[in-house]
């Protein structure tokens, strides 16, 4: 069934290894930012500018999967690839529940070993341990979410909605993206929203998140190359330059008290919330800004992407889904360990460690049974598969 | 022997009372480093009201943490050690804080029941204690900054001074209650209103941090939550004595 293009797919069917590298530390930094008392995560990125990881995750994410997806969609058409990409939904799904059941062991190991006067108030928070067939069935709707646990049910929605989006992004990219915006913009006004239980809403807005997504899906159709005039201006360089220290500027008064009278009322006053339930445009931008320097400094042929050094991140941006599902895990259980046993900064150095190399050594093990079964990136045997083409989306 | 240091030890505290030689200080374990009770700004009201007639009626709204469960809790809370300390503290002054303690209250709700409660008290200081039901509630950050906006500015159109303070450091339940939005919006509040802040949430990490308290200790009993009350109520204090000048003010009313 040919249709007509309006987009042209990159024509490289090459992974771009940047996309790992950058998914992979992402997601060691997810895990990081996990653990509340680890001193490790204040070298974050979230301490030194507006954006965090879940930026870079959530675009690479929405590349990767219109890198993938895309291809689908054009070779084999509509319906295989939006097969593919809902069985990759349904599998995130899975995930997100297999990751439920672990955090429902938690909270009821805390539940049943933890009492304290000082913190009546606070254990509120196990009252809906006391209606577990509300709470099971509210976290199967994907509206009863513990904390941390709220990226994924993003992905699954941004993902059930992306076959027409992707429809349209090969055909009429331009208006796919101005549409997403519009969206964002609308969200903004009518506070859109989805319902959370047992009351709020979701902690990443769909409506709002879902932007990143598809301009990281239009980067990787093409939008990219479209963008390469802009991004190789010496002025974007300068304002994302200046942006990103600005926003550096800004947290630092976070966490230095006496700097906070340095940042005038007019300002603050302006700037704050900085609202990440719905992408805070002061995020998007500060993202924005980060790409538009990285591109610029670490070329798609950086040497370095080869290098051994590289490859554990590269290994764990490969296989993202499994990588983030371990990575809560071993957020959960490192957060366990250090409130059970011991929580000094030498235990949380150790923790840190140990779980990146769990990830890796996951990672890696994920691959060698791809290449096993022939379906690795590298040695491409059979036409590209969408799941497993090591370009998880 | 033994008896003779018993009754030494008696009498000494009394004696040391009476002859004005005790030094009010709070318990070691209570230090808190300066960056986190200190500040620059002042608590001008409580001043110039103090100056007059040598009177501070604080106002503390909370929810549950503000208080302690049980027949006694009030007492051992920190809004009755906080006046018992000011009392020992400012000798000679007309000292009292009323507490306004009401758990499971999120802010919107309290913000309904300020004007009454300012008309009642008319404090000179009001210690509002806020954030940790609406995290419980899911309450958007958003509408929890639009209630604490109008809030803190009704106590201060009422002319009373305003000291905000966040939510307990709660490691147990960290993992599932995420109380850092609402932390980040009364740090944002305070500083546009030109309130104080009391940092609980700083405050008690570093406690816990520093090995004053194992604030992860699984207990029925009561001893550790009285203790960090009674700490806070010494932090508070401090802060409060520190903002509002009170050595110069007391050095201006006895010239």
């Amino acid at each position: 069934m040919p249709q007509p293009m309006a987009a042209p797919l990159p024509l490289s069917g090459e992974r771009d290894l940047r996309l790992d590298l950058f998914r992979g530390v992402a997601l060691w930094l997810i895990f990081l930012d996990h653990i509340p008392q680890n001193i490790v995560n204040w070298f974050t990125i979230r301490n030194y500018g507006f954006s965090d990881a879940t930026e870079i995750f959530i675009f690479i994410s929405g590349y990767t999967a219109a890198f993938v997806y895309g291809r689908a969609m054009r070779e084999r058409g509509i319906i295989i690839a939006s097969a593919r990409v809902l069985r990759r939904a349904w599998q995130i799904y899975v995930a997100h529940i297999f990751l439920f059941t672990i955090f429902m062991a938690e909270i009821a190991y805390v539940a049943a070993t933890f009492d304290n006067p000082l913190y009546a108030e606070e254990m509120n928070i196990l009252d809906f341990l006391k209606q577990p067939d509300i709470t099971i069935f509210q976290a199967l709707l994907l509206k009863f979410k513990p904390v941390n646990m709220d990226v994924l049910p993003l992905y699954i929605v941004l993902l059930l909605l992306f076959p027409p989006m992707l429809w349209l992004l090969l055909r009429q990219p331009a208006f796919a993206l101005a549409g997403s915006a519009l969206v964002y913009v609308l969200a903004w006004n009518f506070d859109w929203n989805l319902p959370a239980y047992p009351n709020g809403v979701w902690f990443f807005n769909p409506f709002a998140w879902q932007l990143l997504f598809v301009f990281g899906a239009w980067c990787a159709l093409g939008g990219a190359q479209r963008l390469e005039g802009v991004l190789r201006s010496r002025i974007v360089l300068g304002i994302a330059i200046a942006y990103l220290i600005f926003a550096f500027a800004i947290t630092l008064t976070w966490y230095i008290e006496p700097l906070g009278r340095f940042v005038p009322l007019w300002l603050s006053g302006w700037m704050y919330p900085i609202d990440k339930t719905n992408l805070d445009v002061l995020r998007f931008a500060h993202f924005l800004a980060l790409a538009a320097v990285t591109v610029r400094f670490v070329p798609r042929d950086w040497p370095a992407l080869q290098s051994p050094y590289l490859a554990p991140a590269i290994c764990c941006g490969q296989h993202s889904l499994e990588i983030f599902c371990l990575g809560v895990f071993l957020a959960f259980a490192g957060q366990f360990i250090i409130s059970e046993w011991s929580g000094g900064p030498l235990v949380q150095i150790a923790i840190s460690l140990v779980g990146i190399l769990i990830m890796i050594a996951t990672a890696s093990l994920i691959s060698w049974y791809k290449r096993m079964e022939g379906r690795s990136p590298t040695t491409r045997v059979k036409p590209p598969d969408a799941d497993l083409a090591g370009g998880n989306a | 022997m033994k008896r003779v240091i018993a009754v030494l030890a008696t009498i000494a505290p009394i004696a040391a009372c009476v002859s004005g030689v005790v030094r009010a200080a709070p318990p070691q374990r209570c230090d808190a480093p300066q960056s986190l009770i200190g500040g620059d700004l002042d608590l001008s009201r409580v001043m110039g009201e103090f100056k007059v007639d040598r009177r501070l009626h604080i106002t503390v709204i909370g929810s549950g943490s503000s208080g302690l469960p049980g027949p006694a809790g009030a007492h051992a809370a920190y809004p009755a050690r906080l006046e018992a300390v000011l009392k020992q503290l400012i000798a000679g002054a007309d000292i009292k804080v009323t507490a306004h303690v009401q758990s499971k209250e999120t802010t919107a709700t309290m913000v309904a029941g300020l004007d009454k409660t300012l008309a009642e008290d008319k404090p000179a200081l009001v210690i509002w204690q806020a954030g940790t039901v609406d995290a419980l509630d899911g309450v958007e950050p958003e509408d929890f900054r639009g209630s604490l906006d109008e809030g803190v500015g009704k106590i201060q159109a009422a002319g009373a001074d305003v000291i905000l303070m966040n939510m307990q450091y709660s490691p147990r339940t960290e993992s599932m209650l995420d109380v850092s939005a609402y932390a980040d919006v009364m740090r944002v509040i305070a500083e546009q209103h030109g309130a104080l802040l009391f940092d609980r949430l700083a405050i008690m990490h570093y406690w816990n941090d520093a090995g004053a308290f194992d604030l992860y200790t699984a207990t029925k009993k009561y001893d550790m939550a009285r203790r960090v009350h009674d700490c806070i109520g010494w932090a508070l204090a401090s802060q409060i004595v520190n903002a509002a000048h009170f050595d110069a003010a007391r050095m201006q009313t006895t010239q």
